[in-house]
């Protein structure tokens, strides 16, 4: 190393003198344009702590409360507030509105269809699909097909207690594994599987159909009715029609007659307030089927 | 090989490394037979066999009666690390590619029958594989040559600095084996539990001792700026990774632990470690690999020493404070959050300083941005730095966070940083060593580093772009209100509207892998010494291995 750094010829700028490994560097200033920068950026984050709540103080269990005394806690709750008193009113008018005359207002329509709709996607639609479409085992809201009934007093108590929920008034019905509890043996349940398919007008084994009757009959009229048309105070669905909460093939019914469904949905009271609920029966009965 | 001047006899490293390694296998062999936990268990199973080799090589080289020759560079360990380095992060990029689709198609990339397989196991493989495994491994294998290089001094600490290697992998392998058996502490980056947790921080204080060894028998007088980097970094990590996993083991024979914190103040010290794992892992680390492979490739002097110098020390004092912005709006209380933020945007400056040496050092080089895509894969990673650290403060901001906040804004601006910084200076750094300590004249193929910038580019473009807009739509549609005060969107048409973007994304990682793969192969050849045909490589000057004698 001598004495006087040499000067990189490239930049006209000294170096520092050292090398490691062939690397040397350059003595440059630092940059004015980064120092000014950065004095800003600190000026910025010293007015904002002058303002805000900022360094603590434990010696004396608090801390420096800013200029702006500004407390989350507080804008959340002043928040809370001008919801309440902006949705309030419509809010109360939509409970104490008979369900079936809250069509005939326009404007409280209005708003039961938009709480119904935003409380239906993020409580709802995780089962029951978006719009309500449903998938296998989740009823489809949008025609008019009800497993519990369509009116909006039924769909008000289906929502509010759930089926085989652990609400006290939940509806409740509980078909049989016939199979899997040796109700019924294989034969048998393959016989009632073309007895099943015959109701809905398709073609099945006549032979097979005939021995079903009287299994039927014994076992399955009780709920679904002697000609298969389903009872709606136990949930038992119509087995005539094209319409199947469990897909209506051969094998599906099979697996349904030996290991039953008994698929669930929860009890929503506690969990959404009144209002929500009136206003996820009107937007429920407003999809497509509603009696 | 090259220890034709080694003196004989054990050495003391080979004897304490052996006496270590045989408490190690005595209190794996305990823990096999007493344990109930079947999951320990096989951790238990690995570690003894782990250890039973280590033993069993640390015998093998007592016979051959081989000893490190201090004059000569250990330049073994450093062709180790560079087929670690590429190895885990072709497996880290895969996983991502993998649990990337799995976010676009879900239904289709659903396991039921392979529980291991799915997102909630795979995703912290993914972040470790390309964190820990990728770029532990780049950091480790660059810090041990270029401390070696820039000191005039052989690796000190004998056998363990291999210790270091291989104990560094196994921990990634237990890390790895446990996320996808079930164990996990659930801290972000911080996932293994206690076991795994002490054996990194044995490896890690093994780590600090080789380094600070190989400082201390330096024969220059200054300390090159690369070496104050990793030093931040290998100190600053010891002293996160312990407080951070802090905790109380249900029993010293099950995997399960409990932290020693809880609520809050579990949240801030877990933020507090995430954040400056970001810093001083992801940033300081990699600050030292660029501080030496970009001047050392422009052959040009760094831009200014004083920035260094005040870059550095900034940097490290400002970045500790900036944890809380991960937690804006949530529990933690408004003071911490203000600190969190002032202190992230006064971290801009100090950010730069790094993206400024490092550009500024190619003044008077630039042209060879037209002719190296390896210097040009270089200054790329140094732009992408620059831009992730202006955006990381512009997202700390309480109100941009607002909108930010658990979107895939997030995740793309993480990725611009993972992606274009860390991972582009590693592959720099990767097309720098293997010619130099395999000894070749030249790498295999410039045109397929040429292939590997251009492919990998434009996947992280697509990338970060996708998820900018998938980030700011899904924000907007979370906070999107109609004129009665419901939400506008329900979550589920939130996640429906990201659809395109995680496809784009999903093809964008595909690519980057891709370019990783030319990658591998072109070193592949290197290392072999092939030169592709028809191609006009210019020449690498040769790298002695011998160490200087008088600096």
């Amino acid at each position: 190393m001598s004495d006087r750094p040499e000067v990189d010829d490239h930049s006209g700028t000294e170096t520092t003198g050292h090398e490691w490994d062939g690397i040397k560097e350059l003595n440059t200033p630092l940059p004015r344009w980064w120092l000014t920068i950065w004095f800003g950026c600190i000026a910025i984050a010293i007015v904002y702590m002058v303002l805000m709540p900022s360094w603590p103080l434990p010696w004396a269990d608090t801390y420096l409360k800013g200029l702006r005394h500004y407390s989350e806690r507080a804008t959340f709750e002043k928040d809370m507030v001008k919801l309440a008193a902006s949705r309030g009113p419509d809010e109360a008018r939509l409970i104490n509105t008979a369900l079936d005359q809250i069509e005939n207002n326009p404007e409280l329509l209005n708003f039961a269809m938009a709480a119904g709709k935003s409380a239906f996607g993020d409580n709802c639609a995780t089962c029951h699909g978006s719009g309500g479409v449903g998938t296998f085992g989740y009823p489809a809201l949008v025609d008019d097909v009800w497993l519990w009934g369509g009116t909006l007093d039924d769909i008000k108590y289906t929502i509010t207690n759930g089926i085989r929920s652990t609400g006290d008034d939940t509806r409740f019905s509980q078909m049989p594994a016939f199979g899997r509890d040796g109700l019924l043996s294989k034969d048998e349940i393959k016989d009632l599987v073309e007895y099943v398919v015959s109701l809905s007008g398709r073609e099945a084994d006549k032979a097979a159909v005939a021995r079903a009757q009287p299994l039927f009959a014994d076992n399955c009229a009780m709920c679904h009715g002697e000609d298969g048309k389903g009872t709606r105070e136990l949930g038992a669905p119509n087995l005539t029609d094209a319409d199947w909460l469990y897909a209506g093939d051969r094998a599906t019914i099979t697996e349904t007659i030996t290991n039953s469904r008994n698929g669930v949905m929860p009890t929503w009271q506690g969990r959404l307030e009144p209002w929500t609920i009136q206003a996820l029966a009107v937007y429920v009965h407003s999809l497509g089927g509603g009696e | 090989m090259n220890d034709s001047a080694a003196r004989k006899g054990i050495g003391l490293d080979v004897l304490t490394l052996g006496v270590f390694l045989s408490v190690l296998a005595l209190v794996s062999l305990f823990l096999t037979a007493k344990t109930e936990d079947p999951l320990m268990k096989v951790h238990a199973v690995i570690l003894l066999g782990a250890f039973t080799l280590g033993i069993a090589a640390l015998f093998m080289r007592a016979a051959s009666g081989l000893n490190f020759d201090q004059t000569r560079y250990e330049e073994g360990l450093i062709k180790a690390g560079i087929v670690a380095t590429v190895f885990w992060g072709l497996v880290g990029f895969l996983v991502g590619v993998i649990i990337a689709s799995q976010l676009a198609f879900p239904n289709i990339m659903y396991n039921p029958d392979f529980g291991w397989m799915n997102f909630g196991r795979l995703r912290p493989v993914h972040t470790s594989a390309v964190i820990f495994a990728f770029g532990g491994n780049a950091l480790m294998v660059t810090s041990f040559y270029v401390v070696q290089r820039t000191c005039h001094a052989r690796l000190a600490g004998g056998v363990w600095a291999w210790f270091v290697f291989w104990g560094y992998q196994l921990f990634i392998v237990l890390a790895a084996t446990g996320y996808v058996s079930g164990i996990t502490q659930s801290k972000e980056y911080a996932e293994p539990e206690w076991y795994i947790d002490i054996w990194l921080t044995i490896v890690w204080v093994a780590y600090l001792l080789v380094f600070l060894g190989t400082l201390w028998k330096r024969k220059i007088k200054h300390i090159y700026v690369a070496n104050w980097f990793y030093l931040a970094f290998i100190v600053t990590v010891a002293m996160l990774h312990i407080i951070n996993n802090l905790s109380v083991p249900i029993s010293l024979t099950e995997h399960k632990s409990y932290s020693l914190f809880s609520g809050v103040q579990d949240a801030m010290t877990q933020w507090w470690y995430g954040h400056n794992a970001v810093g001083f892992f992801l940033t300081a680390g990699f600050l030292g690999m660029m501080y030496y492979f970009v001047p050392k490739r422009a052959e040009r002097p760094v831009y200014s020493y004083r920035l260094s110098i005040v870059h550095f020390w900034s940097l490290i004092f400002i970045y500790i404070w900036a944890g809380p912005h991960h937690l804006h709006y949530t529990a933690l209380p408004m003071w911490a959050q203000t600190l969190g933020m002032t202190f992230s945007i006064a971290l801009w400056m100090p950010s730069w300083g790094g993206m400024i040496n490092g550009l500024m050092t190619l003044s008077g080089a630039w042209d060879k941005l037209r002719t190296d895509p390896v210097m040009r894969m270089l200054v790329v990673s140094v732009a992408f730095y620059g831009m992730s650290t202006f955006e990381g403060p512009v997202m700390s901001i309480r109100a941009v966070n607002s909108l930010s906040h658990y979107t895939d804004w997030t995740i793309g601006h993480v990725h611009s940083g993972a992606l274009g910084w860390v991972a582009y200076v590693s592959f720099g750094a990767m097309y720098c060593l293997v010619p130099w300590v395999w000894k070749r004249k030249r790498l295999y193929s410039n045109d397929l580093v040429e292939w590997h910038f251009w492919i990998s580019t434009i996947g992280i473009v697509f990338y970060i772009t996708s998820m900018w807009v998938s980030g700011i739509m899904q924000g907007l549609m979370w906070r999107a209100y109609n004129s009665f005060g419901f939400l506008e969107y329900s979550f589920v048409e939130t996640v429906e509207a990201m659809h395109p973007y995680y496809i784009i994304r999903a093809t964008g990682g595909l690519l980057f892998l891709i370019g990783a793969m030319i990658m591998a192969y072109n070193l592949w050849r290197t290392a072999r010494g092939d030169v592709r045909k028809g191609e006009s490589v210019p020449d690498i000057a040769p790298l002695p291995s011998a160490i200087p004698a008088v600096s």
